[in-house]
Order: C-alpha cells, then structure tokens, then sequence
C-alpha cells in the first residue's frame, strides 16, 4: 500500500520553481529517502507534503485520501508527523513537556476542564506523560526527561524532535536532516533510532545530507536537483547512476571522478 | 508531577498570596490603605489575564484597557439606562468582552509580532473612541457615575469590603490562571509561543487555542473593568485609554512574562509607587519612569522571575 505520493506536485517561489512535477510514491513500512544538491527543492518538497506550504499545481495523498491543501494539524490529526532541519524546540519547557504537545491530538479534556482542573485533568496529564515517557526512551533520553529542554546538546535536541513527532503516534513521519551537524557517534544513534521506528511499523521519508547514513538506511532514493526529479530507485541504482554523480559533483568534478575510479 | 514539585507550584503561590491578603490588613493605618489594595487587586486581575496571552502564549495586545472599558461601561450604563442589575451586568459585560474578543480576535489572531501590537492598538482606540462618541449613552469624555453594587438588598460600600472582593477574585483567577498552565490546553500554548510552526504540525489547532486564550484574557479584563467602575462610583473613557493598555503591558513585563504572581507584583508596584512618590511633587513621573528602567536593567526577566532565578542560583 502506498502511504504518501504526489501527483505532479508544484510550487513556484516569484518565478523560481522550488518543486516542479515531482511525483513520489511511498510504500508502507519503507525509508524512502529525497537527495539532492543545496537548494534542490527537499525541504520545500516536506512542507507542501506537511502543509506548511499549498502547492501551486498537483495533488497529495495521504494513505490513498486526498491530502491536498490541507492545514498542517489536521495532516498531524491524520498520522503524518515531522521533524524541521533548523530545530523548532520548545525552549521554555522542559523535555518531557516538549513530547507531552506531541500527545496534543489524543488528549481530550476541554477547556472548562483545564481551567478547574478536574480530575480527567490530572489523569490525562498522566496518561500523557506515560506515552511521552515511552517516546523518548525510543529515543534514549529517558533519563533526561526532567531537564530543561534548552539544556541539551545538539544531538539530543535532535532526537527529543523525533520523540516528540513520535508521540503523535503517526503512520509517516518526515525526518529533514536529522543527522545534519551531528558527530559520528551522534549519526550512529540517529541511524539505529530510525531501524527501530521502521520496526514498528511507521513509514519514514528523509532527507538527508550525510550519504553513508542514506546508502545504508533507504530502501528507495529519490534524487532532486533545481526542484525536478533527477532519478530514483535502490542506493545501488542511484549510487551508479552518471545524472546523480553530475549533480551532486559537476561536470569537471565527475570528470574527475570518473578519473579517480578508474 | 512529583509531590514536591506539585506543592511548590500548584499550592505555594496561591498560599503565600491568601496570607499576606488577610495578614496585610492588620498593618493598615487607615481605609486608605484598603482603597490601594483593593485597587492592587482588581489590576492584579486584568494583568493576570494579560499575561496569560502574553507571557504565556506568547501573543502581544496593546489594546486590552479596551475590555476593562467594555466591562466598566457595562455596570455603568446595564443598571442607568435600562435598569438592569449590576451584578447581572457585571456578567453580560463579560459575556459581551468574550463575544467581542471571539469576533475580533478571529482576524487580527492571524497577525505576528508587530503587526499584531498595532492591530490590538486600533482595537483599544476604537472602544476609547467609541466610549467618547456615544454621550448619549455613556456620557461622553466626561463619563458618567456608577450606581453602587447591590447584592440580595445589601448595598455594597467601603474600600474595606472592595478589598475583600477584589483580593477573592484574584485569588479565584490565580488559581484558574495555574491550572490551565498545567493542563493540556496550557502546553500547546506554551509551544504556540516557541514555535508556532512545531505546534501545528503536531496537531494543535493554533488558531484556535490562540482564541481561545484571548477571550479568556478579554474576560479577566472585563471583570476587572467591571469592578474598577463600581469601586469607584465613576467612570470615564480613560479606562479604556491607550495609556492604560499600556500600563497593563508594563505590569506584566515588570512583574514577569508568564508569572501569574508577577502579575500580581507589577500591578502592586505599579500601583502603589506613584502614590507613594507624591511626595516628590513634580518629579513624581520622572522617577517613576527611573524607576521602571532601573528595575528593567536590573531585572530584566522581571521581578518574580529574575529573584526566583537568584534563588534557585543559591540553593545550589
């Protein structure tokens, strides 16, 4: 089954066309990962996928049901859930306060409630620090919980992002650069904490930089450069295919290549 | 929540201030000092409501003096003009602040920053210019009187009683104010505040918990309003002036951004300090304004915040 495509999916920025005709088709259960030079079109491909943009031509479907234009919370209420390139941490809460919003879609007091803080309160402010707790031991900061969120290095703020897309419980969840700027040890934990998000059962796109990390980890590679789809298919196919060396590379650089693997 | 932490946040604060509430008056020289409190308290309450969208949500208003005055006109004109009275006035003022704040709160939510501080402006300078305009109805710049509050044929009077009820009051938004920061509702708009993009896409429904927030801040606002109107006896468009906007947004930065007890703190200093500095004469105003700004550089997150940030500096 097909969890997210896109159907000639468009937007144009003053004339510059970010994204332009691309079509992608996620199957369930798989890591399908977008590549491609700076300025390709990733991320702005992610925010129309999330709602953060509307496209300008082109469809989206989420599961098999029209997702195009929708807000990106009722896209949240429908199991797609992501992380952002430059964090988006909520610094003046602690870590397990960040995962307790993403728990916001399953929690069902109202605001009379709130304010009187009645006992559905209390027990739901439990149950959702449960779940919240049960996120970020997937991520492994369990033990950091309590800490202020602006506390945290950098790597850890980059998985409390994944805990707290976690704690939606989604069918999709978009990864953009979760391994950008992160050491080796820190890329190593970001790669295992992905395996076992795909173990459960939820479907992951990323986009990613650090290619040792996407040749390992995709089952599909999707390549973008100037907002067109440049190739896809398996790491192997993408990893030898001459387009994807040239845009990546240049044209004097996979010369040189070409040169250096002979 | 642990039990330690639970006591320290959910029940301290609201402890702490109920007895130095009925502790205070036994150090009051005169009914004076009553009127001051009682005075404290009712801007403690709009200032309360206040800082829940602004240092809590995150989202600025600089036109909130326009639902003290929405509240104030209300217990003026319900009881005068069409004999209504004012304790049910005092409810439909602040039933008319909420619908007033769903409809124009639904536009100008939109907006960021800035651009949300002058579109919240215009709102204020709309009701003031309102409230001027319709002498017929409000007795134009010069305002009108306020009958005095009658509860079960018992007429409410004195500065004492005023303090009693204003103290209550406040204690009772305190409280409200407390429980909604640790609700479900209060974290999503602690993260509308940080990152409004990160909010959205895990499912909270931005706009509307905004709303939701500003009717609820219009309602301290207009209940506040209401009793600065009957405590007084009169009232003028001035309550619902630029100038006193602004001096509610002063009161919650002094005090501290999403501290209910700062709120508290900045409307009693804010309050009692041009009193206490009339003494000073004519350079009254230029020390008050000496004041704020050393209390600014010196506190800068605010009172409450920044001493409880030296506290917790030494404990450790």
């Amino acid at each position: 089954m097909m969890i997210l495509e896109t159907d000639r999916l468009s937007i144009a920025f003053g004339g510059v066309r970010a994204v332009d005709d691309v079509n992608i088709a996620v199957e369930a259960g798989q890591v399908f990962s977008i590549i491609g030079p700076n300025g390709s079109g990733k991320t702005t491909l992610f925010n129309l996928v999330s709602g953060i943009y509307t496209p300008n031509n082109g469809s989206i479907k989420l599961a098999g049901k029209s997702a195009t234009g929708l807000a990106p919370d009722e896209l949240a209420r429908r199991g797609l859930s992501r992380t952002f390139q430059n964090l988006q941490i909520f610094y003046r809460m602690s870590v397990l306060e960040n995962v307790m919003v993403g728990r916001h879609r399953h929690e069902r007091t109202g605001i009379l409630a709130d304010l009187l803080y009645l006992p559905s309160v209390a027990q739901q402010n439990e149950t959702s620090a449960k779940a919240a707790r049960t996120a970020l031991a997937r991520v492994g900061l369990a033990d950091l919980a309590n800490r202020a969120a602006s506390s945290l290095s950098y790597g850890a703020l980059k998985r409390l992002e994944i805990a707290r897309a976690l704690a939606t419980e989604p069918i999709l969840l978009l990864l953009d650069e979760p391994a950008a700027g992160c050491n080796p040890v820190e890329t190593q934990e970001i790669d295992t904490v992905i395996r076992s998000i795909v173990k459960e059962g939820i479907t992951v796109v990323l986009v990613e930089h650090d290619m040792r990390l996407v040749m390992n980890i995709s089952d599909r590679i999707h390549v973008l450069a100037s907002g067109r789809t440049l190739a896809e298919g398996t790491p192997e196919q993408v990893r030898s295919n001459p387009a994807v060396i040239q845009a990546y590379l240049g044209i004097h650089g996979s010369q040189e290549a070409a040169r250096a693997f002979d | 929540m642990s039990l330690r932490s639970w006591l320290e946040i959910r029940l301290l604060p609201p402890m702490v201030v109920a007895a130095v509430f009925i502790c205070v008056p036994w150090f009051f020289p005169s009914a004076y000092y009553y009127r001051i409190g009682a005075l404290v308290f009712i801007f403690a309450l709009a200032v309360a409501g206040l800082n829940l969208l602004m240092g809590f949500a995150g989202q600025v208003s600089l036109g909130h003096a326009g639902f003290l005055g929405i509240g104030a006109y209300s217990v003026a004109i319900g009881p005068a003009h069409f004999g209504v009275p004012s304790w049910l006035c005092l409810f439909a003022g602040a039933a008319l602040s909420a619908a007033v704040a769903f409809v124009v709160g639904r536009p100008i939510l939109r907006l960021k920053g800035h651009y949300l501080a002058v579109a919240t402006l215009g709102f204020g300078l709309l009701v003031a210019i309102v409230l001027t305009n319709e002498a017929g109805l409000t007795g134009g710049p010069d305002g009108m009187t306020v009958p005095r509050l009658t509860l079960l044929g018992w007429g409410v009077r004195g500065s004492d009683v005023w303090y009693w009820i204003a103290g209550t009051t406040f204690l009772g938004g305190f409280v409200l104010a407390l429980n909604l920061m640790e609700s479900p509702t209060g974290r999503a708009l602690q993260a509308i505040h940080d990152s409004e993009v990160a909010a959205l896409t895990l499912g909270v429904d931005v706009a509307r918990k905004k709303l939701t927030i500003f009717i609820i801040s219009a309602v301290y606002a207009s209940v506040a309003g209401s009793y600065l109107a009957l405590f007084n006896g009169h009232i003028t468009p001035d309550a619902a002036g630029f100038l006193r906007s602004i001096e509610l947004v002063a009161m919650v930065v002094l005090g501290g951004m999403g501290s209910i007890l700062g709120s508290l703190v900045g409307a009693g200093l804010l309050v009692v300090l041009p009193q206490a500095l009339t003494i000073f004469h004519e350079y009254e105003q230029a020390l008050l304004g000496l004041i704020l700004i050393v209390f600014m550089i010196f506190l800068r997150r605010g009172i409450v915040p920044s001493v409880a940030a030296i506290f917790a500096g030494w404990r450790k």
